[in-house]
C-alpha cells in the first residue's frame, strides 16, 4: 500500500509540473463549460416558452434535460482527454529508461501498475471536480434531484476507470507516447460503439455486444440506478485492463 | 556472496551470454571487462533482477534472483548503462523518491538523501532540475540513486561512459571510496580504467568468460609472447634449425610435417624475416599467420580502444 502511494505521488508530481496537465485541464473545462452553457440556454428557452403557454413548464425536468446530457457530453470529452493523460505512464518510463529504477527496487509490479492507475484517476478526478461548478450552479438556482447526480458522478468515475485501464494497457505496449495514445483512443472508442454491432450480429452475440458496450452501462447510472450488473461490468473491465497491463510488462522482461 | 552458475540468456535466436559461472566474495571490487556487445549489460541486468535468465542460477547472499527477487533488490544498488533519471525532477526530490522506493523509512529519508548528496558532491546542484545538469553530474546522480539505501552490493554498468577526463577521475575516486565499504561490480570496455579500480577482473567476450583472475596474474600470463604458425610445401629438418636461429624466437615446434609453431617475444614482428628465409631457401610458403589467442585478442581490442585514459 505504501509503495503504491510512493509511485502515485511521484506520477502526480510529474503531472503537475508538466504543461500537459494544464493544457488538458483547460481544454476539458472550456469544452465542458461551453456545452453546459448551451444546454442550459436551450433549457431556459424551453421553460420560458412553456411558461408563456398554459401549464407553466410541466414536464420540463432539470435532471433529464440538463444534467443527463451534460454527463453524456462529459463522457465523450473524457474519451478524447484520457488517452492523453495515460499515454506517458509506461511509454515514457520505457523511453527514458527510468523503468529500470522501478524494476530494480524492492517493489512489486502490481504496486507499480496500481500506483500509476491511482495517479491517473486522481488527475482526471480533479478535472471532473473542477467542472462540477456547473452542477453546483444548478443546485443554487434550481432544485435538481440529487440521487441521479451522485450516481451519475459514480458512473462517470467508473467509466473513467475503464478508460484509464485501457490507456495503461496501451501505454505498456510501446515506448512511443503517440502510439500509446492512438491505441488507447481506438480501444476506448471501439468499446464505446461495440453495441452498434449487436443488430448485425444476431440475437446471442448481439446481446453480448450490447453488454460489452461501455455506454449502455452508463445509462443506468445517469438515470439514478445502481445495479450490481453494471458495477460488476465496470470493475471487472478495470481489473481485466490492469491484468493485461501486468502480463505485457511481465512478459516484456523475458524478451 | 554472489554465486553465478551456468548462466545463459538468449534474445530470440541470439545468445547474449553462454554458461557464465563465477563467484564474488564479500568486499571485493570486481570488474567486468569486455568489448561492446560482449554481454556485460545482460549479465548485470540479470544480477539486479531486472531480467530473468534463460537458464542457470544466480544466488546473491543465499537468495535466488528468480524466486526471491524482492529480497535481493533490497540489498543491491544498480546503476544501468543509461542512468534512470527523470529529467523533469529536481535532484533532491528524485533522490528522496529513490530512497522511498528502496524502502528507506520516511523519517530517515532526509538524512539518507543528504548523505549521498555529500558523498557524491551534489550539494551545489541539489535544487536543480536533472534534465539541465551536465552529463557528469547526471552520472553522479545515477550513482547516488544506486547507493541511497546503503546497499551491500553496488552494480555499476559503465559508470564513466561519456564523461570527460576530469569527470572520469572524479567518478573513479568516488568508486574507490565506495569500495572500502561495499562489494562492487562494475563493467567497462576500457582496460586502464578497470586496472585502476578493480582487484579482480572477469573478461567476457562473445557472451563467454575468457578469463577470471587477478590483474597481476592476467598480465603475466599475457607477457609470454606471440605465436605464429608456418605452413610450407617442402619438408626438411633444416627449416627447424633455420627458424631457431632467428632473433626474438623463443621456441619452434613441428606438430605435423611441414607445419611449425613459432613462439616469439611480444611484438617481435618477424613475419618478414620468416618470409625472406622461406624465399631464399625455397621452402614454398603456404601459410604464415598469427594464432589468435582469444584472451590476447580481447586484451588487444580493449587496449586499442582507449589507450589514453587519464
Amino acid at each position: 500500500m505504501k509503495n503504491i502511494w510512493i509511485i502515485a505521488k511521484k506520477d502526480l508530481g510529474s503531472f503537475f509540473s508538466s504543461p500537459v496537465f494544464y493544457s488538458l485541464t483547460s481544454v476539458f473545462l472550456i469544452l465542458n463549460g461551453f456545452i453546459f452553457f448551451n444546454i442550459l440556454n436551450f433549457f431556459s428557452l424551453q421553460s420560458f416558452q412553456a411558461q408563456q403557454m398554459r401549464g407553466g413548464g410541466m414536464g420540463l425536468n432539470l435532471n433529464e434535460m440538463v444534467i443527463e446530457p451534460s454527463f453524456h457530453n462529459m463522457a465523450v470529452i473524457l474519451l478524447l482527454i484520457i488517452p492523453l493523460v495515460t499515454m506517458r505512464s509506461f511509454a515514457e518510463e520505457k523511453k527514458s529508461k527510468t523503468f529500470a529504477l522501478l524494476l530494480s527496487s524492492p517493489i512489486h509490479l502490481v504496486e507499480i501498475i496500481v500506483g500509476k492507475f491511482l495517479a491517473c484517476m486522481i488527475v482526471i478526478g480533479l478535472m471532473i471536480l473542477l467542472s462540477a461548478y456547473s452542477t453546483g450552479y444548478l443546485m443554487l438556482v434550481g432544485n435538481p434531484e440529487m440521487g441521479p447526480v451522485i450516481t451519475g458522478y459514480l458512473g462517470i468515475l467508473l467509466m473513467t476507470g475503464c478508460y484509464v485501464a485501457m490507456g495503461l494497457f496501451a501505454s505498456s505496449l510501446t515506448d512511443n507516447q503517440i502510439i500509446a495514445a492512438v491505441i488507447s483512443f481506438g480501444l476506448a472508442l471501439f468499446m464505446w460503439i461495440i453495441g452498434w454491432g449487436s443488430q448485425a450480429a444476431g440475437s446471442g452475440l448481439g446481446q453480448l455486444f450490447e453488454y460489452l458496450s461501455l455506454i449502455t452501462h452508463l445509462e443506468h447510472f445517469l438515470k439514478g440506478l445502481i445495479s450490481s450488473s453494471d458495477l460488476v461490468y465496470y470493475l471487472s473491465f478495470i481489473l481485466f485492463g490492469l491484468f493485461l497491463t501486468y502480463r505485457v510488462l511481465e512478459s516484456s522482461r523475458w524478451r | 556472496m554472489i554465486e553465478v552458475e551456468q548462466l545463459s540468456k538468449s534474445y530470440g535466436p541470439r545468445e547474449a551470454i553462454k554458461d557464465l559461472s563465477f563467484q564474488i566474495e564479500k568486499g571485493e571490487v570486481v570488474g567486468f571487462l569486455g568489448p561492446n556487445g560482449a554481454g556485460k549489460s545482460t549479465t548485470m541486468n540479470i544480477l539486479s533482477c531486472i531480467m530473468p535468465a534463460s537458464s542457470g542460477s544466480v544466488k546473491i547472499c543465499g537468495f535466488d534472483v528468480f524466486e526471491q527477487a524482492l529480497e535481493i533488490r533490497k540489498i543491491i544498488g544498480y546503476l544501468p548503462e543509461t542512468p534512470p533519471l527523470y529529467s523533469d525532477m529536481v535532484v533532491y526530490d528524485y533522490l528522496s523518491f529513490a530512497a522511498r522506493l528502496r524502502n528507506v523509512p520516511l523519517k530517515n529519508t532526509q538524512s539518507a538523501v543528504e548523505q549521498v548528496i555529500e558523498k557524491c558532491s551534489l550539494k551545489e546542484v541539489s535544487e536543480r532540475i536533472i534534465g539541465r545538469l551536465s552529463k557528469g553530474y547526471q552520472q553522479r546522480v545515477g550513482i547516488a540513486q544506486a547507493m541511497i539505501h546503503n546497499p551491500d552490493i553496488l552494480i555499476l554498468d559503465e559508470p564513466t561512459i561519456g564523461l570527460d577526463p576530469i569527470q572520469i577521475i572524479e567518478i573513479r575516486k568516488l568508486i574507490q571510496e565506495l569500495a572500502l565499504s561495499h562489494t562492487i561490480i562494475l563493467s567497462s570496455h576500457i582496460l586502464p580504467e578497470i586496472t585502476q579500480i578493480c582487484k579482480r577482473v572477469i573478461i567476457i567476450s562473445d557472451g563467454q568468460i575468457a578469463a577470471v583472475d587477478s590483474l597481476e596474474a592476467l598480465t603475466t600470463r599475457l607477457r609470454k609472447g606471440e605465436r605464429l604458425v608456418l605452413n610450407v610445401r617442402r619438408n626438411s629438418s633444416e627449416i627447424l634449425e633455420k627458424l631457431r636461429t632467428l632473433k626474438k624466437v623463443n621456441a619452434v615446434t613441428e606438430h605435423q610435417p611441414a607445419n611449425y609453431t613459432i613462439d616469439c617475444e611480444p611484438n617481435a614482428d618477424i613475419q618478414d624475416e620468416i618470409a625472406q628465409l622461406s624465399l631464399n631457401n625455397q621452402w614454398g610458403i603456404v601459410e604464415l599467420k598469427t594464432v589468435s589467442m582469444t584472451l590476447e585478442d580481447i586484451f588487444l581490442k580493449l587496449t586499442l580502444e582507449e589507450s589514453e585514459v587519464p
